[in-house]
């Protein structure tokens, strides 16, 4: 049995590790956008990005000062069984993570009717789904709000097609992505209903960048999103340029006869994310 | 002390002190880097709401910010020996509904990241204010040039209150400058379509 303490302690672990080290495959691709970005300009923007990596993780503090909200993905094992109050353990972790690694509370009680900073950046998000297999996973995701903000869902019809994703996908980013500190790790989802969409893309940006789609069908299309965004020129930091995108990640799912939901969940260029394996 | 001194040849940022003046910011052009020395008073979202109440009840800028600078971020706690771990900017156009009004008022200068309103764009032209932006998600780097914090204000609000840092050669671009001139739509369309003539399926 795995023990709501037991997850606890991983979010707490996961947050820290998330928010003071950027991805391996996140500081792999930043290095490669140095090399083949041709905007001087843009080079130089994605030298301040690395060498804040290097700061970041050297000195342990947040690579940005966005340390987001917390979203913490629990997929259980089948076999597996979980005990105890896991939502008061998990807010628990994120109020004891934010407090000693000395990150930003960035959570207002309620959206509308009581804007007051919660003060431990409570409560954290929380999806759970299941796998096979024993243990749990637990991931974690700090999800900056001005890339969160850049994000959309549209319903399609099943006749806009590749075509119509690809277009909404461009012209999301071409409004939104200056703003949402690029170069920008582009999730997207397809398919699913209308609350499911936007998890998926979410769940896109966890895909290590530069691993391919298993689906090549999928793959080309990510190719051909890339591509586009590309040629939109916004550039590192918005301040133009040839790199726009370290990658663009999409997840497709089922859907109704009637639709074609599609989501675009941006990542920053400091996209944070970390998973532990609890036994 | 108020000065801009240009970097000599094609590589160097522009030193520049602040509060700087208005003939100082006139100098400045939107693409030139820039390095910025002096005070600034972070302001964000709920910040800017008590702004436009003070500045409403007062009928002018509160706690002296006539003539300063604001930088949109809300810092994290003290970390490393430094007054922020990491402080970097934030999103600009949130703060478009009320800048225009500030600028009228006496701000002089903000920092921030992202494109902005066509109305800001004409206030800065009009009031002769210039808009900074700062590269967004490099905290960590930016606060190593943050010397001293001193909460001034709207202590309530959390990260978001009203703190006077101390910069010391803190790096930026001129996004806005002092005719309305905007980097932002200027860079973008110079490089549209760049990557695609080169195949750009990478």
């Amino acid at each position: 049995m795995v023990g709501a303490e037991a997850i606890g302690s991983a979010v707490y672990d996961a947050i820290v590790r998330a928010a003071t080290t950027l991805r391996p495959d996140a500081l792999a691709a930043m290095r490669d956008a140095e090399a083949r970005e041709r905007s001087p300009r843009g080079r130089a923007i994605l030298g301040q990005l690395l060498e804040n990596a290097r700061i970041a993780a050297d000195d342990a503090v947040p690579l940005c000062q966005d340390t987001g909200s917390v979203w913490v993905l629990l997929e259980v094992g089948e076999s597996e069984c979980v005990g105890g109050d896991v939502p008061a353990a998990v807010n628990a972790a994120v109020a004891a993570a934010y407090a000693d690694a000395h990150l930003r509370m960035s959570i207002v009680r309620d959206a509308l009717v009581d804007r007051t900073n919660t003060k431990d950046n409570t409560p954290a998000f929380i999806d759970i789904g299941f796998r096979s297999g024993t243990g749990v996973t637990v991931t974690v995701m700090l999800k900056g709000g001005g890339s969160d903000n850049a994000s959309a869902v549209s319903m399609l019809a099943p006749g806009d097609g590749e075509d119509g994703v690809v277009r909404f996908v461009t012209e999301t980013v071409a409004r939104t992505g200056a703003s949402a500190c690029p170069p920008l790790l582009v999730g997207v989802g397809v398919g699913a209903t209308f609350d499911k969409v936007a998890s998926l893309a979410k769940r896109a940006l966890l895909r290590p960048i530069g691993a391919p789609h298993p689906d090549p069908r999928v793959a080309a299309l990510e190719r051909r999103i890339a591509a586009e965004v590309e040629a939109l020129g916004i550039g590192p930091g918005g301040l133009g340029g040839t790199v726009t995108a370290l990658g663009v990640h999409v997840v497709t799912a089922p859907c109704h006869i009637a639709s074609l939901p599609v989501a675009v969940n941006v990542g920053c260029s400091a996209v944070r994310s970390a998973s532990v394996e609890v036994a | 002390m108020s000065e801009a001194r240009h970097g000599t040849g094609s590589t160097g940022p522009t030193e520049v002190s602040l509060p700087a003046t208005r003939e100082v910011l006139a100098t400045l052009r939107a693409g030139d880097e820039v390095v910025l020395t002096g005070p600034v008073y972070t302001a964000r979202d709920a910040t800017h709401e008590r702004l436009l109440a003070g500045l409403s009840s007062e009928g002018e800028l509160p706690h002296g910010l006539g003539g300063q600078t604001l930088l949109y971020a809300g810092p994290t706690p003290p970390a490393a020996g430094r007054p922020s771990g990491a402080l970097g900017p934030t999103t600009a156009k949130r703060m478009d509904r009320a800048t225009p009004a500030l600028l009228k008022a006496g701000i002089v200068a903000t920092i921030g990241k992202g494109p902005r309103s066509a109305e800001v764009r004409r206030a800065c032209a009009e009031y002769g204010a210039v808009y900074f932006a700062a590269v967004g998600g490099a905290a960590a780097l930016l606060a190593m040039h943050v010397t001293a914090a001193e909460t001034v204000a709207y202590a309530e609000l959390g990260t978001e209150a009203l703190v006077r840092l101390e910069l010391d050669r803190f790096p930026a671009f001129v996004a806005i400058d002092a005719r309305g001139e905007d980097l932002y739509l200027t860079a973008a369309l110079e490089w549209r379509g760049a990557a695609d003539i080169d195949g750009g399926d990478a």
